[in-house]
């Protein structure tokens, strides 16, 4: 089992959804997050002053797979998230191993309950 | 009746030059009640733009807040400087090109009406910024309908020319002096026709002509912010008093009736749908509640000084009762009128319209001359409503397709995802969600 943790631009949450739906990926959790990589911030303007904030609106996509699914869940994200050809800011991937998973419902254990 | 007074005003004030009219430093014509009432009423309607962009702000997604609300705000910017150099002259002015439209030299950046006090002894000045702002309020109606998908300065472009080619000549023919639906005989007390109608139906095609906001209606489209809805919906109720009871031009018996009616309406409109929706979910939902409240609001407008306060009860109601159903009938069919500006406004305006002829006041009807029918009255009223819908929406199917062929009306899809707050003005509304 993985965690997969996605941070991409917020423009790109409706076509990285769109994505995942497509490849029948459809347990998500969605948070909206702030944070600095390697993009600059785009500038906003107030009263004529151009301000760049400290830290950019991003969204974190939390999704957790079986193995057999990690590859599909990642190319849906890449292909929903990609900016044309690519750009700075498009966002990361961090997968992670996911030691256990409970269905609180049921109190199922491991692969089953995800 | 209204639309002939309006008419006898505009012509005492056109025989007559208006320099020559008023002796320089007569104020003994100014009646200071009605005057005040009047000032009053120009700001309260000034105060249903805000309102109204907080109430549509309210409803669009969260990156959309700043430039929907700034749909309502720029027409007071745009409008605004229109009315005092042209708008004024154009719908208010003495008949040319056939009546089409109106002109008045002394209306030109109001440069002749400096001391010029009208009829209903009030200074000119409060009677051309009262009609400003109805004329501010009409084009920012119809930004609801492409509400999240439109780019600012074609939207700029777009007011501007709807506001003179389709907005002044209806006012003109309504309100204006010799206007030839006032000479039919149409009741239009404040605007539902001119106001209400043209704006829902131009919404509609300018809606049509741009097709759906990406994801519509798959992708669900919350509101983001209910609380401001209501609040922008209360301003709205409030400034309908400026805008009903304000059309009296006057501080008496007409303005008071106006009030009664506009409230009456207004809280049966929000009372039906409330029983609808209690009806068909068991939950009376807010924005329900503020539909009904516009859909009453809407259908009292043209009716405001002649119906009958249970007539107004009914109006409110039955206005209710039809938009919702055009709702739900706009879902069915799948088109993306975004906040429901033909569903509300124009149906309510088309139904305030015509359904006011069963509603007339005994003492209305005691006033017409001997030939008055209300079988005649209801085919005037069609006929105005008609021509309205016919009107603007051609007039504002060819100003679309000319703002989309010159600077494209629709958003790229990289900006409509971003959001219109950000590809559009470089800001973001709630700071609190971006934490920085």
């Amino acid at each position: 089992m993985k965690f997969i943790t996605a941070i991409i631009k917020p423009e790109k949450l409706d076509s990285v959804r769109e994505a995942l739906f497509a490849a029948e990926i459809t347990r998500i959790t969605v948070s909206t997050v702030s944070g600095h990589g390697q993009q600059e911030p785009e500038e906003e303007v107030y009263r004529g002053v151009k301000v760049v904030p400290n830290l950019s609106p991003k969204i974190r996509i939390d999704i957790a797979c079986n193995d057999e699914f990690v590859d599909i869940t990642c190319n849906a994200i890449m292909e929903g998230a990609k900016s044309g050809p690519g750009e700075v800011g498009d966002g990361k991937i961090f997968i992670r191993n996911l030691e256990e998973c409970i269905r609180i419902r049921t109190g199922e254990r491991g692969g089953k309950a995800i | 009746m209204l639309s002939r007074r309006f008419f006898l005003i505009m012509f005492a004030l056109l025989a007559v030059p208006v320099h020559t009219l008023l002796a320089s430093g007569n104020n003994a014509a100014i009646d200071s009640g009605a005057t005040a009432w009047m000032l009053t009423s120009t700001a309260l309607v000034l105060l249903m733009v805000p309102g109204l962009g907080m109430f549509y702000g309210g409803l669009v997604r969260t990156k959309n807040v700043l430039g929907t609300m700034m749909h309502s705000f720029s027409a007071m910017a745009v409008i605004g400087v229109l009315w005092v150099v042209l708008g004024y002259a154009l719908s208010f002015g003495q008949n040319v090109l056939g009546g089409f439209i109106g002109w008045n030299t002394d209306y030109f950046f109001l440069q002749g009406i400096d001391e010029s006090i009208i009829s209903q002894h009030i200074p000119e000045y409060v009677f051309a910024m009262f009609q400003g702002k109805f004329a501010i309020i009409a084009p920012a109606l119809i930004a609801g309908s492409f509400a999240e998908r439109v780019k600012f300065k074609t939207y700029l472009f777009f007011i501007l020319f709807w506001s003179l080619l389709v907005y002044l000549p209806v006012a003109h023919w309504v309100w204006g002096p010799g206007g030839f639906l006032a000479e039919m005989g149409a009741i239009d007390f404040a605007g539902g026709t001119v106001i209400h109608i043209t704006a829902g139906i131009s919404g509609l095609v300018v809606a049509l002509y741009l097709g759906a906001r990406r994801g519509y209606p798959k992708t669900a489209m919350n509101p983001n912010n209910l609380v401001m809805t209501l609040m922008g919906a209360g301003l709205l109720w409030v400034g309908w008093f400026g805008f009903n009871a304000g059309s009296s031009i006057s501080s008496g018996l007409e303005t008071a009736r106006a009030l009664t009616l506009t409230q009456a309406a207004a809280a049966s409109g929000a009372l039906a749908w409330m029983l609808i929706e209690g009806i068909q979910y068991n939950k009376a939902t807010s924005l329900g509640f503020v539909s009904g409240m516009l859909a009453g609001l809407v259908a009292i407008t043209p009716a405001a000084g002649v119906v009958t306060p249970e007539g107004a009860i009914v109006l409110g109601f039955i206005s209710s009762i039809f938009c919702y159903f055009a709702i739900i009938l706009k879902n069915k069919i799948g088109y993306d009128d975004s906040l429901d500006v033909f569903g509300i406004h124009g149906v309510a305006g088309i139904i305030g319209a015509i359904a006011l002829v069963f509603f007339l006041r005994p003492s209305w009807v005691a006033e017409q001359s001997a030939g008055w029918a209300l079988s005649r009255q209801l085919i005037t009223q069609s006929i105005t409503v008609i021509i309205a819908l016919v009107y603007a929406a051609v007039v504002t199917y060819i100003i679309t397709i000319a703002a989309d062929k010159l600077f494209g009306f629709r958003l790229s899809v990289s900006s409509e995802q971003a959001g219109m707050d950000r590809s559009e003005h470089a800001e973001h509304g709630y700071g609190l969600l971006h934490i920085n």
